[in-house]
């Protein structure tokens, strides 16, 4: 790891102030991306700015079916709130099964979601809940926040404060993990309000999450794994590696998202 | 340079490092604690786990200027008025270790993974819990085993205390 200066904030402002007096910092949350990053020098911050004992980042709020996380609540914290989990299980199990349980003690929400890996877990949730990325200076649709691989709508002193949605009826993730890095190798969030569907895929695209339109059309006129069967992923902008050709991965992209539509549809609340 | 204040195996130790000092190079070099491993140095293998705060970390993905002013546990915390610590016991009973290299951070893992469930553990769970941890010598099967059975009386041993 090349030399870096280490600052830990206490405050959101106290942590924007130290962005703009760096030269090039970065900001740190759970680290479970940056800091491995750093290590093989492929990043060399000149100052990161320690998000992760901020307070006022932390915790889980739920009023009604409004939910708001903190940007800096690990993954381990959601994926164990009784309370999230009882109105969107979806979400808690989502967190219970990224990365391995290390990761997850430290990994934070915030983190995922400004990384925007196309692979990571998080984004495809945000996308599919219509949830809303708040910022030290604004709010953005995550429709608007994932803007491509590993980019996101945010400004580089800008820091991620919370995520906010409101609950669906009903919604489940699936994914296809890599067995041995564990990222999805395809993942697909179903979330289902009245007759409105959104569906959204993580792991796949070059571009990174997106909204599978077609399966969000089919499942809106009849909700159920037989409305995918006639479904086509086209495997054009899907990423192709040594782990799986576009195909293949389009391939799971339709296999996950009956998966999910199929938990939804035998799931009794 | 950074101050680093931690509370390691109740003990409060302060040092200095560099800012990008790992936490596991500052308590294998600077404290002297080698019981924790550094197995593959890209944050996959687990050799490296310790509690910091009461919850598994890998200690090869975290500053050392990051813990400080937490509380740590390494593998040389574990046992406690000279008796070795259940795991420990289970490990040795069990012949969960060849080479045990990555002894250190799966004990450390599944001391985590105990505490998360203290009504007891099902093989499934154990395997899907050592995800970050690799072995390469066990083929894992001992070493599930061994997790079950500390976990069995250590649960055991709660319902007795209760």
């Amino acid at each position: 790891m090349y030399e870096t200066q280490y600052h830990r904030a206490t405050s959101v402002e106290g942590a924007a102030r130290l962005m703009g007096e760096a030269e090039d910092g970065k900001y740190l949350a759970g680290g479970m991306t940056l800091i491995p990053t750093m290590k093989q020098r492929l990043a060399s911050p000149s100052d990161l700015i320690d998000l992760r004992r901020i307070e006022a980042l932390k915790g889980i709020k739920i009023d009604g079916r409004k939910v708001r996380i903190g940007a800096v609540t690990t993954h381990y914290d959601v994926s164990v709130n009784e309370e999230l989990a009882k109105i969107c299980p979806a979400i808690t199990n989502l967190a219970s099964h990224i990365g391995d349980p290390q990761v997850r003690n430290m990994g934070t929400i915030g983190g995922s979601i400004a990384n925007n890996d196309p692979a990571a877990d998080y984004p495809s949730a945000m996308l599919a809940l219509d949830a809303t990325i708040i910022t030290n200076q604004r709010s953005v649709p995550a429709s608007a926040f994932f803007t491509g691989l590993f980019e996101t709508a945010l400004e580089p002193d800008e820091i991620i404060t919370a995520v906010e949605f409101t609950t669906p009826d009903k919604a489940a993730y699936k994914k296809f993990p890599n067995p041995a890095s564990l990222y999805a190798m395809a993942g697909v969030f179903v979330a289902r309000s009245g007759d409105r569907v959104r569906v959204a895929v993580t792991g796949a695209g070059e571009n990174g999450v997106y909204r599978l339109k077609d399966a969000e059309t089919a499942l809106a006129s009849s909700f159920g794994p037989s409305a995918l069967d006639t479904l086509s992923v086209n495997p054009d902008g899907l990423l192709s590696d040594l782990h799986a050709t576009a195909e293949y991965r389009a391939n799971l992209v339709k296999v996950m998202a009956k998966r999910a539509v199929a938990e939804i549809a035998n799931r009794p609340m | 340079m950074a101050k680093v204040e931690l509370f390691v195996n109740g003990r409060a130790v302060t040092g200095e490092a560099e800012d990008r000092t790992l936490l596991v190079h500052f308590l294998r070099e600077n404290l002297g604690l080698t019981g924790t491993h550094v197995g593959c140095d890209t944050s996959q293998c687990g050799a490296c786990v310790v509690h910091v705060d009461g919850r598994a970390v890998k200690s090869c993905t975290m500053l050392a200027a990051q813990a400080s002013g937490s509380t740590v546990m390494t593998i040389e915390g574990l046992s406690a008025n000279g008796e070795l610590h259940p795991l420990q016991v289970a490990f040795r009973e069990n012949h969960a270790l060849q080479c045990g290299f990555c002894t250190p951070g799966m004990i450390m893992s599944s001391a985590d993974m105990i505490r998360r469930h203290p009504n007891g553990l099902d093989e499934a769970t154990v395997r899907a819990e050592l995800e970050g941890n690799i072995c390469r010598c066990t083929g894992y099967h001992n070493i599930v085993k061994a997790v079950l059975d500390a976990s069995d009386k250590m649960s055991k041993a709660a319902v007795k205390a209760a």
